[in-house]
């Protein structure tokens, strides 16, 4: 991969993350952070987005209906950009994903990043999506139990 | 200062009065919040994002509260908010392959890989009420179980596989794809229009019309091929950035049917298909929209054109409650002056009538 | 990707901005030939002026096709910004346009080239909205039709030469046809589709 293609797939797992968090649970890890001087670009602001499924699950697409997005940009002082994009409508979460994004490209910021917003939801979202799973799993019928018959 | 207010605005802010009071009921009674109505009553607040086509649990909530539990009241007021806010774009279109699965069962073959998951359903419930859910009841900790590695593919691509059924049709590049929320609805309706149409459209309507064709309203013989509910991950092209981002999960339901056979001269007969979608645990709905759908595909697959759900027409112009519903309650508003004028008009007649009546009394008496 | 160069900035109060300029727009569309003014503020991409990128701002969005003739689009910063803040598909065909943005008015490409309308759906034409030097002054013209009583003179610096001429045939195909909006320091004029314009001998 390219330069660019890493640090893009870098920032879209990253979103990944950031996107499932909790709200309060971010600001306070984001706060933990020393944050460069930065201002805002776009202002949080709320929207749509047009939910695209595909016919039969992976033919053509179609329009199934529209879901609320916020979205943010920021600009930290040393030039890099980052947006912030999540579904409903809450835009200081949106505000909060953009400026991770701008840290995850800057050189000085990538590790804090990681080790104090990152790694600790990526554990928290995979538990959760582990914990849901296992739930789902408990009701998968076994057709073959053996059940000790009479005589 | 006295100020004119119309005697109609005085009726109208007090009936508003007495809404919110209605609405609000005994005080005493503790308020319904938000987080209970999306948490303890999830499927009212799915049928309110499916039908107000708007994918927002809080907003659907309140929309709930709002209308007292009138689901097309809520739905209308989830339609209308849509309309308060810009669109940013179109997703890339949602993997239900790669689907978080919550519940996922096939009718057409016992065994399938990835196992029959029932998931959180009502459907081994003997539906007798239960008094403990009165208050009170504390639900058992869910069981778990080791989560199965293997995967979990469509039961539509096992049959597909042998040929046995058709594929779904293709993807078109540089085809732009239907939107009724910004074209006016012309009838024949390509495949895409169709589904956005049912997605959105009034369950208990879609509910009738499938079962119609169960009973003999438009054959096609249908079998659940695959019902999968679960979230999906949504992704978008943001031209700011430059990239796909990641937006977060829907939940999203699932269906396939698989109807009956096609053939013709030249193609081996193959099972046809229905598909269905739906904002949330919509089960219901996507199989009733599954059903629909084949039905209406029926112009594209040769059959003669005999029912109600195979009429496009018929179907897509009243599938849509807030539609449906702005129609029919609109007979509300003053009608005084038509009104008038078809008292004038029955006056008239009926004079007429009376008129010719005495005519023919006189011409029978003269013949005595 | 490389970074992205300083953007202006949109709307400091969205809500009041865009409100008080759709009522601008609507007013000039409404009485044609009275100016009304822009009061909102903003950064916009030069050449586009103030009062221009407001109007953007408030009308564009992501159903708008937008063209830009070369005045405007030879300055790529205008192009991204407005995709920025209103997120409207840029079409380098004028037919398909929305609204055409028009920074050398006196260049206006021939209205043939932009989308008139269909006689079912008229109103899917072309809104031009022409960047000016000024409303203040200029060669007079007389307008009369709906919205104004008796007769309006419009005096504007940068119109095309034949304005009158082309307008006039724009109506001989009433409903379809274009509809114009003029904009010029912190004012803005229209010239809907229904205004009949002759000019005025100085």
């Amino acid at each position: 991969m390219t330069p660019d293609q890493t640090i893009q797939a870098k920032r879209q797992a990253a979103m990944a993350v950031l996107v499932h968090a909790n709200t309060d649970e971010l600001a306070r890890r984001v706060a933990t952070l020393p944050a460069p001087p930065h201002r805002s670009i776009r202002a949080p602001e709320n929207g749509l987005v047009m939910v695209r499924g595909r016919v039969g699950g992976d033919g053509a697409p179609f329009n199934l209906g529209e879901a609320t997005v916020s979205r943010a940009a920021v600009r930290l002082d040393s030039g890099e950009v980052g947006f912030g994009y999540v579904l409903g409508r809450d835009g200081e979460k949106a505000r909060l994903i953009a400026l991770c994004d701008a840290l995850i490209q800057s050189n000085n910021h990538g590790d804090a990043l990681e080790a104090g917003v990152l790694s600790p939801l990526r554990e928290k979202l995979l538990a959760e999506r582990e914990r849901k799973a296992r739930q789902a799993a408990a009701t998968k019928v076994d057709f073959y139990t053996m059940v000790r018959g009479e005589g | 200062m006295y100020v004119a207010v119309k005697g109609g605005e005085r009726a109208i802010e007090n009936a508003h009065r007495l809404l919110a009071h209605e609405r609000r009921g005994d005080q005493t009674v503790p308020e319904l919040s938000l987080d209970q109505i999306s948490g303890q009553l999830s499927l009212a607040v799915d049928r309110v994002m499916a039908e107000g086509s708007l994918y927002d649990r809080e907003l659907a909530a309140l929309a709930i509260k709002q209308a007292r539990g009138d689901m097309i009241e809520a739905i209308f007021l989830a339609r209308a908010f849509r309309a308060t806010l810009p669109r940013f774009g179109m997703t890339e279109a949602v993997d239900t392959g790669t689907m978080q699965v919550q519940r996922r069962i096939s009718s057409t073959f016992k065994d399938i890989p990835g196992g029959q998951v029932l998931g959180p359903t009502f459907d081994y419930t003997h539906r007798l009420l239960d008094p403990t859910l009165a208050g009170g009841m504390v639900p058992q900790r869910p069981a778990t179980a080791p989560v199965p590695e293997a995967p979990m593919p469509r039961v539509t691509d096992i049959l597909k596989s042998d040929g046995l059924i058709e594929p779904s049709p293709l993807e078109e590049q540089g085809k732009p794809v239907g939107d009724l929320t910004r074209e006016p609805l012309s009838f024949p309706a390509d495949r895409d229009l169709r589904l956005q149409n049912l997605a959105r459209g009034d369950e208990g309507f879609l509910l009738a019309l499938g079962y119609s064709t169960q009973r003999g309203y438009g054959r096609t013989h249908p079998f659940a091929g695959e019902i999968r509910f679960g979230e999906v991950e949504v992704e978008f092209f943001a031209e700011d950035a430059g990239f796909a981002v990641p937006l977060g999960a829907i939940a999203v339901t699932e269906c396939q049917m698989v109807n009956q056979f096609k053939g013709s001269a030249t193609e081996a007969p193959c099972f046809t298909r229905g598909y269905g979608l739906a904002f949330g645990q919509s089960e219901r709905k996507t199989m009733a929209m599954a059903l629909v759908d084949r039905a209406l595909r029926a112009r594209e697959l040769g059959e003669d054109l005999v029912a109600p759900a195979q009429d496009e027409e018929f179907v897509m112009s009243h599938s849509d409650n807030v539609q449906s519903t702005g129609f029919v309650e609109h007979l509300k508003l003053p009608h005084y002056v038509d009104f008038q004028s078809e008292l004038g008009l029955l006056r008239k007649l009926r004079a007429e009538f009376e008129q010719a009546a005495q005519n023919e009394n006189r011409l029978r008496e003269a013949a005595e | 990707m490389a970074l992205i160069e300083e953007l202006g900035s949109g709307f400091a109060d969205k809500v009041r901005s865009a409100q008080s300029t759709f009522r601008a727009v609507m007013d000039a569309m409404a009485r044609p030939g009275t100016v009304q003014r822009i009061t909102a503020w903003l950064d916009a991409p030069p050449p586009l002026t103030a009062a221009t990128a407001a109007i953007a701002l408030t009308l564009f969005d992501h159903d708008t096709v937008i063209w830009l003739d070369d005045a405007f689009a030879s300055s790529p910063h205008i192009a991204k910004w407005l995709r920025f803040h209103t997120s409207a598909p840029i079409a380098s065909e004028a037919r398909y346009a929305t609204y055409a943005l028009i920074g050398d008015p006196q260049g206006l490409p021939d209205f043939a080239n932009f989308s008139l309308g269909s006689d079912e759906y008229p109103d899917r034409s072309t809104t031009l909205i022409l960047q000016l030097e000024t409303l203040a002054k200029g060669p007079a013209l007389q307008l009369t039709g709906p919205g104004i009583k008796d007769r309006e003179i419009l005096r504007a610096t940068g119109l095309p030469a034949d304005l009158a001429g082309r307008l006039s045939q724009n109506q001989k195909i009433f409903p379809r046809g274009v509809d114009l909006i003029l904009v010029a320091g912190d004012g803005v004029a229209a010239l809907p589709r229904t205004t009949r314009v002759t000019p005025i001998e100085a």
